[in-house]
């Protein structure tokens, strides 16, 4: 289970400041604020821009386009489920049907009591052993259903 | 010292490589034998995986799929001579699926320890850049150019034209970027090669940039990729402090270096400009072309984008010489393309093999039909944006253009196989609601036209279609064709057009139509 930093404006500088002088630092900037402290916080998005002599909204942009990035923080696990089209061909919709009906919430979103994030994903490159999950940072194949129920509560734990 | 092999490939992690790895360490220990493990890449025979090999006196001998539980009944059966098990494969290179391949991309993949140099050596490793080094910068993009290799990534474009562009464009600074930004479902070549043979990946970026007289390397890579980016920083860093990269490449005077930038799940970054885009830091929005990036690419400047499997060509282009790659193929597609057979087949994984195979011998006598063991139904070729392939084009050999003639594409080389419950409707759906998502959003029949595509199939599944429905799907699919700027609005067409050309009784029509053009 990763463990983040508390949001710190100084250690958000100090993260900024290992970068900031590589060409096209913005998304190395966003991957190790959102590594330390889990997510992209909005405090952090103006100390990014005036790093890096950008407006506030060009930031944002960046922040909201991209899927990784998170603006709030996860649930205490995070469980991606692929739902491309090898893990489709295996039976992956009806494991994320199981995974929604099980955490009683849906694809995208957190357990209210914010134990765990459920995420869809577009490919881990596991195609030859499909289903693919990643709980975390680990790695599953060959999901099924039995291993699903596992998988929920360890992470429901 | 006793060596067993243990692959550390995410795809071998993700059903148990690591926690068999430390199972044979503790066994061992237990029996007081030394031996030691050695994890490589994947040989690419998912089925099999985790697949350990143990070097004996008459070469490797494999065993798999291993379980943490069979560990101590292997060295009952004495398998670090070879001995006898259920889980005994024999010699890996004598496996059919391994047997029938020709490996020259991915030789060394799963046979190396992708952290030594030393064994990269030993394999045949920098023997490319020797051979570049010695030749004239125009005469390696000839030498590129008379292989035939054409652009991994699907698009084709040959690969020397390409680098001659760059290398005749003016500039102080000019770029390599590889595009390992490998977001196709059903493809994950470029995942094991960065996993099992890494310096192949940065020998190829080296010769590139001495050819194009670029100092600088990018690779653009996943961030659902960890191990992948891991093994490729550490192989960089390596290299470095062995003199290969750097202000003096092997002795060269030339300077080129190199480093590796992690996307952010953004599908669209795989397509190039878009991916230049999120190198600059911005928000992956595709660029109109021209200028072309080999003119104007990374930060304005003269830029080269390969794909990572063309990067990954190279090395073996460059050593062997072009004609030993032209010499395979069929047609204009030369050389060998790493297929990865994927989804509900029984043996999945990557076949390298000279183009010309055909669509059914992959499917059938390679993969072996489902894994459910059910009939194929259809075979999604080249991800996504891939065309679904019915058993009546079964006899399509591989190869660029034959693919194009039946309105497909081979795109990245993933194939994923459907048995016969799947509903193409809903496939279709899917082709556009991925579209829908992955949306960079700068132009409009890719950002509106896929949200509309979904709301149509969404009412066809409902109520089944009409033929109002047929011809509103085949307008819209023309105008996403012909009026988006990138294959991601451009190709989407194709899995949802092929879907309701072979399979119309899914949308609740009967046979007619042709495929939109």
């Amino acid at each position: 289970m990763p463990i983040h930093e508390t949001w710190n404006p100084e250690r958000a500088a100090e993260l900024i400041a290992e970068h900031v002088h590589e060409p096209g630092p913005l998304l190395p900037i966003l991957h190790a604020v959102q590594e330390t402290f889990g997510h992209v916080p909005a405090d952090a998005v103006p100390l990014i821009a005036e790093a890096l002599n950008l407006s506030r909204a060009e930031v944002h942009g960046v922040v909201t386009f991209y899927h990784d990035f998170r603006s709030e923080p996860a649930g205490r696990r995070v469980l991606k489920l692929c739902r491309s089209e090898a893990c489709q061909s295996m039976g992956a919709e009806a494991l994320a049907k199981q995974a929604e009906a099980r955490l009683a919430t849906r694809l995208g979103s957190t357990t209210p009591d914010g134990r765990v994030t459920l995420e869809p994903i577009y490919c881990l490159g596991l195609c030859a052993c499909a289903p693919a999950a990643m709980l975390d940072g680990e790695l599953i194949g060959r999901l099924d259903a039995g291993r699903l129920d596992t998988l929920l509560a360890e992470a429901q734990s | 010292m006793i060596r067993v092999h243990v692959p550390c490939d995410a795809g071998a992690l993700a059903v148990g490589a690591d926690k068999v790895a430390a199972v044979i360490t503790r066994e061992a220990q237990a029996r007081g034998i030394e031996l030691t493990i050695v994890r490589t890449g994947s040989r690419g025979l998912y089925w099999l995986e985790p697949m350990v090999e143990v070097a004996t006196a008459e070469g490797r001998i494999a065993y798999g799929p291993v379980a943490a539980d069979d560990v101590a009944g292997l060295f009952d059966a004495g398998f670090l001579d070879g001995g006898g098990h259920r889980l005994r494969l024999g010699r890996p290179e004598r496996i059919p699926f391994l047997a029938m391949q020709t490996r020259l991309t991915f030789a060394r993949c799963g046979v190396v320890d992708p952290r030594s140099l030393d064994d990269y050596r030993a394999h045949g490793g920098w023997r490319g850049l020797e051979t570049a080094i010695s030749l004239d910068p125009a005469t390696v993009v000839e030498a590129v150019t008379a292989s035939g290799l054409r652009g991994r990534g699907g698009a084709g474009f040959p690969t020397g034209i390409k680098w001659k562009t760059v290398a005749d464009a003016k500039g102080l600074q000019k770029y390599i970027v590889c595009n390992a930004d490998e977001g196709d479902s059903g493809t994950f070549a470029d995942r094991m090669i960065m996993e099992g043979d890494p310096f192949v990946m940065i020998e190829g970026m080296v010769i590139a940039g001495l050819a194009v007289g670029a100092t600088k390397g990018y690779i653009y890579t996943r961030s659902e990729y960890p191990h992948a980016v891991a093994t490729m920083r550490a192989a960089i860093e390596i290299t470095r402090r062995a003199g290969l990269l750097g202000e003096d490449v092997a002795g060269s005077g030339r300077s080129f270096d190199l480093e590796v930038r992690v996307g952010a799940g953004a599908y669209v970054c795989g397509e190039e400009t878009a991916l230049l885009e999120s190198l600059e830091g911005k928000r992956g929005i595709v660029r109109a072309k021209p200028p072309l990036p080999a003119h104007k690419g990374l930060f304005d400047a003269p830029t080269v984008i390969n794909n990572a499997l063309s990067v990954a060509a190279i090395p073996f282009i460059l050593a062997e010489g072009p004609k030993a790659y032209a010499d395979f193929g069929m047609g204009r597609s030369r050389g060998t393309m790493p297929i990865q057979i994927a989804g509900n087949v029984r043996y999945g994984g990557l076949f390298e093999t000279a183009f010309g195979v055909t669509l059914g011998t992959l499917v059938d006598d390679i993969g072996g039909g489902t894994a459910t063991g059910r009939p194929v139904k259809a075979v999604q070729v080249g991800g996504p944006l891939g065309a679904y392939f019915p058993r009546q084009l079964f006899d399509t050999p591989f190869d660029y253009e034959a693919f194009a003639a039946k309105d497909g594409l081979i795109g990245h080389g993933g194939l994923v196989v459907f048995d016969d419950t799947v509903d193409m409707a809903k496939q279709a759906r899917f082709a556009f609601e991925f579209c829908a998502l992955e949306s960079c959003g700068k132009c409009t029949p890719c950002r509106i036209g896929s949200t509309r595509g979904v709301e149509i199939l969404d009412r066809v599944l409902l109520g089944g279609g009409t033929d109002a429905d047929r011809a509103l799907v085949a307008d819209l699919c023309h105008t996403m064709k012909f009026g988006s700027l990138c294959a991601l609005g451009g190709f989407t067409p194709y899995p949802v057009m092929s879907a309701l050309t072979h399979f119309p009784e899914d949308f609740g029509l009967v046979p007619h139509l042709q495929a939109a053009e």
